[in-house]
């Protein structure tokens, strides 16, 4: 299968690409182009243009300090999933990156095409929602910080403007994170996947946050679990009862063949229960 | 518009003028004659295409050969070395690692980087490095069987 034709451009910087987005009409990012061929091999995508922000220099790379993660747009689920740095501050997140795909896809989708791309079935969206992270993004009116809770806005649609390009992303450090998935047999992505966050003060929970993707078409974040669990200590039966409480935050969850929308609800409330519990372990 | 793309494929410079949206797996069996490449699904699924591009396994039906530009490209067919088989293909030959061979270069090319990252690598981490290469005929015993032998050789 053939894309229709495009022309192609590699911008040999962010301010070019913001340039060439700016003012070529059609034209599309393209990082690993994991989501985008694709779509245009099943000319779903067909755009006129393509800017290629592989190549960028220092766009991609892992570093961390006491706050948290800072993560280039272009680092590979490979490199997440490996990277001590992000199983020693948010063990969650090298969870998420390693339960994508496969080696092959993982060796090319970028974090930051994933997050652009804001599919309902992939795994970094409820990660960046429970984990709060922060997106940088650089555009013709120059830089912005958005929440990751304000860049998913549905079903691959995001806050960012045509000409807004993702740089990098900011994740707090954070020991008590876990994320745990139903993968599609044949595809992979999520049926559902679940990212739980659990912090502690003096034995019990300060802070709890639970994202979920896969259910609904846009990634969410369940409320009601962190008011069922905060201001106590964590145990086995407060985390089943915060766990139950996932499917109040997942109306219009999606059904298909393999799954329909009450089991997807079913399959994240026991995810919800086992990350929560994996996370409150890790919290200490 | 043309462009311009300089690759190494199996140690040799290669320097081709090619459509944007042609496809590496494209460029390697329909340009340069390697035919290892097998196209299965076409749609990224089944991992027969798989090459390395500079030492890591990706699948050639989901890359533009213009994203290959600048990259180190091995094929199967660029695998094996002076004294032979690769360690990996001669565990698939001792192993009887396929039946139609339809998916083997893509099974080998994964397995070098599972090998690569752990040459100690135990059956459930290979099954778990293959999820993302498809075999119809084998029911994957003899390959795993074949990558975990592969890596014991490795290691020992
Ligand atoms: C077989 C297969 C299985 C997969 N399984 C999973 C899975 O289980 N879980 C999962 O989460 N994902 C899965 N994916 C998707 C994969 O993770 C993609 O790599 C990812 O969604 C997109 O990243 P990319 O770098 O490839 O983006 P691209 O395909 O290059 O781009 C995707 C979109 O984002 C835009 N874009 C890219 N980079 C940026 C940027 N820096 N700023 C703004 N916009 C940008 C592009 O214009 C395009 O619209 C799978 C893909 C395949 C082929
Ligand atoms: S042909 Fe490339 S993954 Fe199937
Ligand atoms: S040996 Fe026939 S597909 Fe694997």
């Amino acid at each position: 299968m053939y894309p229709s034709r495009f022309d192609y451009h590699r911008a040999a910087s962010i301010e070019e690409a913001v340039q060439l987005l700016g003012s070529v009409e059609g034209a599309k990012l393209v990082s690993g182009g994991h989501s985008l061929i694709p779509a245009m091999k099943l000319r779903v995508a067909q755009p006129t243009a393509l800017v290629d922000i592989g190549r960028i220099e220092g766009l991609s790379g892992i570093s961390s300090d006491e706050d948290g993660l800072a993560i280039g747009a272009l680092t590979t689920h490979a490199e997440v999933a490996a990277s001590a740095a992000v199983k020693s501050a948010c063990p969650g997140l090298a969870e998420a990156a390693a339960a994508i795909g496969d080696i092959q896809v993982r060796n090319r989708g970028t974090i930051g095409g994933s997050l652009a791309h804001n599919d309902p079935g992939a795994d970094y969206p409820g990660a960046m929602l429970a984990f709060g992270a922060e997106i940088t993004a650089v555009g013709s009116n120059g830089e912005r910080t958005i929440a990751a809770s304000d860049l998913f806005v549905d079903m691959f649609t995001t806050c960012l403007d045509e000409t807004e390009v993702i740089t990098g992303v900011r994740i707090p450090a954070a020991r008590g994170t876990a994320y745990l998935k139903h993968r599609h047999p044949a595809s992979s992505y999520a049926v559902v996947g679940v990212a739980a966050r659990v912090a502690t003060e003096g034995g019990d929970v300060s802070e709890c946050a639970v994202g979920v993707n896969g259910v609904t078409g846009c990634a969410v974040l369940a409320g009601p679990v962190s008011e069922s669990l905060c201001g106590r200590p964590a145990n086995q039966d407060r985390i089943r009862t915060a766990a139950g409480r996932v499917g109040e935050s997942l109306d219009g969850a999606v059904g298909d063949l393999y799954a329909s929308a009450e089991f997807r609800v079913h399959l994240a409330e026991v995810h919800a229960r086992r990350a929560l519990a994996a996370a409150a372990s890790r919290a200490g | 518009m043309n462009h311009r793309v300089c690759l190494k494929v199996n140690g040799e410079a290669r320097d081709v003028e090619v459509e944007p949206r042609l496809l590496l797996c494209h460029l390697l069996r329909d340009e340069l004659g390697l035919t290892g490449a097998n196209i299965g699904c076409d749609t990224s699924q089944c991992g027969s295409c798989t090459v390395l591009m500079d030492g890591k396994a990706v699948k050639s039906c989901t890359l533009l050969a213009v994203q290959a530009d600048g990259c180190d490209v091995t094929t199967i067919e660029g695998l094996a070395g002076e004294n032979g088989l690769h360690p990996i293909q001669q565990a698939f030959w001792d192993n009887h690692g396929l039946q139609c061979g339809f998916c083997t270069p893509g099974m080998i090319l994964t397995a070098v980087e599972i090998l690569d990252r752990n040459p100690c690598a135990s059956d459930a981490e290979v099954r778990h490095g293959l999820e993302g290469n498809l075999c119809r005929c084998t029911g994957y015993e003899n390959i795993v069987k074949s990558i975990v032998a592969a890596g014991a050789r490795e290691s020992a």
